[in-house]
């Protein structure tokens, strides 16, 4: 899940309103009152060793730590350990990692007050816990030397995962003491280390725990458990959103051998058997017929159109809708009154659906019995899956167990407010029965149909200018299906979601008339954040408007933007841009052949600046070196900020040039990599990473994601450069 | 019907039906989950294993196709293979997901091309699909593995 960060709340905790919320979700209005991390708990049992949550030591010394945060990719498992390792003084090649079970009361992310990775908030809201833990476990090792050797604490000094006394030469490692550290209490509030002291976190050793495992296939993802009298399903699907089972046949089905049992459930017709290729041909030989009548049949085409239609106001609005303003002041409608003939810039962009398409597709491990469920998959938000489990099986949501794995993938499509796939197979496991374990298998079709898309999006933005060409008056109209509509918490008001990266931009702020307003019209089609979510389309409306604005204005959109950073005291843009610019050489000309274009954009509490090299080959953008800049307050892991840039950086390569889910008449058009295409080797770019220095201490910001959205509007301002034409809408490249 | 295939260099006896893709006959009937589904259309790669030397999509290869062929599959690689050493020193894997996949098409392109040109990998790597865009050590790795040019550190600190 993406949803923002919120440090306000991660402070203040949940408000009341989303304690009713949640109780209300969870089905019982009893638990009202509750906090939400202890209603969501309940029924869990959790034990904590002596060290804590967060931080296990083994006999032999070696040290394990607890990842409240999945990995499924962006290396946070890292991160999250050198946090710990630093402040324990631990020996970093002893130090491992493990994913934590599912259990809110202990692991929930401070920021979102549920257990969930998401919104690029895995290291930031774990600097301060993980400090103290790191920290905690290094006071019990000092006491127990202390004592041991009768000598004073202050004298005593702890590195690379040894215990010394100076003055008497005595030493020990973490292995001799832990019988007596187990035993000393944890402080509750214990020294943390002067960040200018690290030694580990900001060094080139902070790297991947996982790289082995991965290269050699001993990883084990959901896919790859296999248990004793495991079962395979698959489901047959309805082929449009909303329709349902009106009947089926499954005799031919049932005469695939190695074909156990086929079941209506609430999702389909689910067919379970031996193994995967069995379950994979008895699904294929069903007949099903499908009850329509409460089916989304509109052509994405048509949802464009109507969209395009309510900001330029050739479309009425239904009952139900009504615009929402995320952004006003002045009086922008006089400003464009006042206007003369062809002074404002007025442009519409349009973004298609968007599927994850994670190299994993969706699947699940689960066994029932009776009303205990227990699961075993890459659960990325555990809390909204214990939530959502605990509705089928009919108890409370902590006696879910959920054991997560690894994920080959997410890019916020594993956390979502139904856990879909997770549910799916539940009913299945429940079906089943006797606590024997049910392995859920998605084909790559099931799983680009199933939805859950970046929703398809349209922005109409006017611009008037004053008399040095910067922006004057701001008209900005976005109309986009409602991700946050549904949630079990938060809700009401603005979609936030829908508008980041748009409100808070350093352009608007520097804008003294501004009106900016969103629409969310309901269409049935399943949609969720994909990563780096509203900037996926504000960060390219934004940054594609500024250069086409700094064209007009005769200026170089470098300058340009200074210019309206220092109006907005966007120091922090500044600060990226700079360095980018300094680094690419923008100055100087572009390699022969190629042209640069630049986009910045904030993005979960990091600023990322780009300059790409674009040139057209084969009659399609080819994008060839990427200079980076970004300012992530203090970098833990240098190694995986600069991965997380490069593969950022081909994701959102990835979308605006080839990607694009279209339906027909309410079919999914798309659905393998025949049709939906995506970047592949020979078309990606070189990322250069370069991190912006911080003073010693400075809150670690994401990664995860504010690499991704700053390419699109980068590569499109290189073809502006080039051509002198803007590009309105994504893929850049139509199939 | 019983039919023997030869993996990693050892005969196995395997159970399921002639035109059974091997990618499942791996998987489930031998325990190999190197080897991932991604597509089952031959589109993305991660199935890929070497047959004879030469990389093939399992998904859409019936074991009958394969019947004498000497099969590798990740685990065939011994896990220090030059490959998986670069792999490994260069953090190449962000998911992981598709790497069994991306290591078989290298150790082929390797085979056959020991010190292979940018555009010797980009031929050889384009039907390997990473979502996750690791593409850029992947190619590092490669070279790395090929004895070429070290591969400069992608990040600096400013």
């Amino acid at each position: 899940m993406n949803a923002p960060f919120d440090r306000r709340r991660a402070q203040a905790g949940p408000s009341r309103r989303d304690v009713i919320v949640t109780a209300t979700a969870a089905g019982g209005a009893l638990l009202v009152g509750c906090s939400p991390t202890s209603l969501m708990a309940l029924g869990a049992e959790g034990e904590v060793g002596a060290f804590g949550p967060f931080v296990k030591i083994a006999p032999d010394g070696a040290v394990s730590v607890v990842c409240k945060h999945i990995e499924f990719g962006q290396g946070n498992h890292a991160g999250l350990a050198a946090i710990v390792a630093e402040e324990l003084d631990a020996d970093w090649t002893r130090v491992g990692w493990e994913h934590a079970p599912a259990n809110a009361k202990l692991y929930a992310n401070g920021a979102m007050g549920a257990q969930l990775t998401g919104g690029s908030s895995a290291i930031n809201n774990s600097w301060d816990q993980l400090r103290k833990a790191g920290a905690a476990a290094r006071a019990m090792f000092v006491q127990a030397a202390a004592a041991r050797w009768d000598v004073a604490v202050s004298e005593i000094t702890v590195e690379n995962g040894v215990v010394s006394h100076a003055a008497s030469g005595r030493t020990a490692d973490f292995r001799e003491l832990l019988p007596d550290a187990a035993k000393i209490t944890p402080p509750a509030e214990p020294t943390l280390k002067d960040p200018a002291r690290f030694t580990l976190i900001g060094t080139d050793r902070v790297r991947r725990k996982d790289s082995r495992a991965k290269s050699t296939g001993e990883t084990r993802f959901t896919m790859d458990v296999q248990a004793e009298n495991l079962l395979v399903a698959m489901v047959a699907h309805p082929p449009r959103f909303g329709a349902r089972v009106a009947s089926f046949d499954a005799a031919a089905a049932k005469a695939v051998p190695g074909v156990v049992e086929v079941y209506e459930i609430p999702t389909g017709v689910a067919v379970v058997a031996d193994n995967t290729w069995a379950a994979r041909q008895g699904r294929d030989a069903l007949t099903v017929t499908w009850d329509e009548a409460k089916a989304e049949t509109r052509s994405s085409a048509d949802i464009l159109t109507r969209f395009q239609g309510l900001t330029d106001g050739s479309a009425a609005l239904a009952e139900g809708e009504s615009w929402q303003a995320f952004e006003s002041r002045g009086d922008v409608a006089g400003q464009m009154q006042g206007a003369a003939q062809g002074e404002a810039l007025e442009i519409g962009y349009d973004f298609p659906y968007l599927a994850h398409a994670t190299m994993e597709p969706m699947n699940c491990v689960a066994q029932v019995s009776g009303n205990q469920a227990r699961l075993t998959f890459a659960s990325q938000g555990p809390t909204l899956d214990q939530l959502n489990v605990a509705k089928v099986v009919l108890n409370l949501p902590g006696s879910v167990e959920i054991e997560t794995l690894p994920a080959g993938g997410s890019f916020g499509r594993r956390a979502n407010f139904q856990s879909d796939f997770v549910v799916e197979c539940v009913e299945i496991a429940r079906k089943v029965g006797k606590n024997r374990p049910v392995k859920l298998v998605w084909t790559r079709e099931d799983d680009m149909a199933a939805g859950y898309f970046r929703p398809l999006v349209h922005h109409r933005v006017k611009v008037v200018t004053d008399a040095e060409g910067y922006p004057r008056a701001w008209s900005h109209r976005i109309v986009t299906q409602s991700i946050m509509k549904g949630a079990p918490f938060g809700g009401g008001g603005v979609d936030e979601t829908a508008v980041e990266g748009a409100k808070g931009s350093p352009y608007l702020a520097a804008t003294p008339h501004v009106d900016a307003q969103l629409l969310t019209p309901d269409i049935g089609v399943p949609v969720l954040w994909w990563r780096s979510v509203g900037a996926t389309h504000t960060a390219y409306v934004m940054e594609h408007t500024i250069d086409q604005l700094a064209r007009r204005a005769g200026q170089d959109p470098v300058d340009y933007r200074r210019a309206l950073y220092q109006k907005a005291d966007a120091r922090r843009h500044l600060a990226v841009l700079d360095l980018a610019v300094e680094k690419s050489g923008w100055a100087e000309p572009a390699p022969e052949g190629w042209t640069r274009g630049v986009a910045v954009h904030e993005c979960f509490g990091s600023v990322v600046a780009q300059v790409a090299e674009v040139k057209m080959e084969n009659g399609e953008p080819k994008v060839g070196r990427v200079v980076t800049a970004i300012d992530c307050g203090t970098a833990i892991s240098p190694n995986q900020i600069a991965a997380q840039m490069e593969g950022g950086t081909c994701y959102g390569l990835s979308a605006a040039l080839y990607g694009e889910v279209t339906l027909t008449e309410g079919r999914v058009d798309q659905t393998n990599f025949d049709t939906y295409r995506v970047l592949r080797h020979n078309e990606a770019p070189t990322v250069e990473t370069y991190i912006l220095a911080q003073p010693a201490g400075a809150h670690p910001t994401g990664v995860g994601e504010p690499g991704t959205p700053v390419i699109g509007p980068a590569v499109a301002n290189a073809l502006l450069a080039l051509t002198g034409e803007a590009i309105t809408a994504q893929p850049f490249v139509k199939a | 019907m019983a039919a023997t295939l030869d993996v990693n260099g050892k005969p196995l006896s395997v159970q399921a039906a002639d035109d059974t893709p091997l990618l499942w006959v791996l998987r489930d009937e031998l325990g190999l989950t190197g080897t991932k589904y991604g597509c089952g259309i031959a589109q993305c790669g991660a199935c890929t294993v070497l047959a004879d030397g030469a990389p093939i999509r399992s998904c859409l290869t019936p074991i009958a196709a394969v019947a004498g062929a000497k099969i590798t599959t990740i685990e065939g690689l011994g896990g220090d293979h030059r490959l998986q050493e670069a792999w490994v020193r260069l953090d190449v894997p962000q998911c992981g997901y598709c790497q069994s996949g991306q290591i078989m098409s290298a150790v082929a392109l390797l085979e056959q091309s020991p010190q292979p040109t940018d555009e010797e990998i980009d031929a050889a790597m384009s039907g390997n699909i990473c979502r996750c865009g690791a593409y850029q050590r992947i190619h590092a790795a490669i070279k790395d593995a090929a004895g070429q040019t070290p591969a400069a550190d992608t990040q600096t600190q400013a």
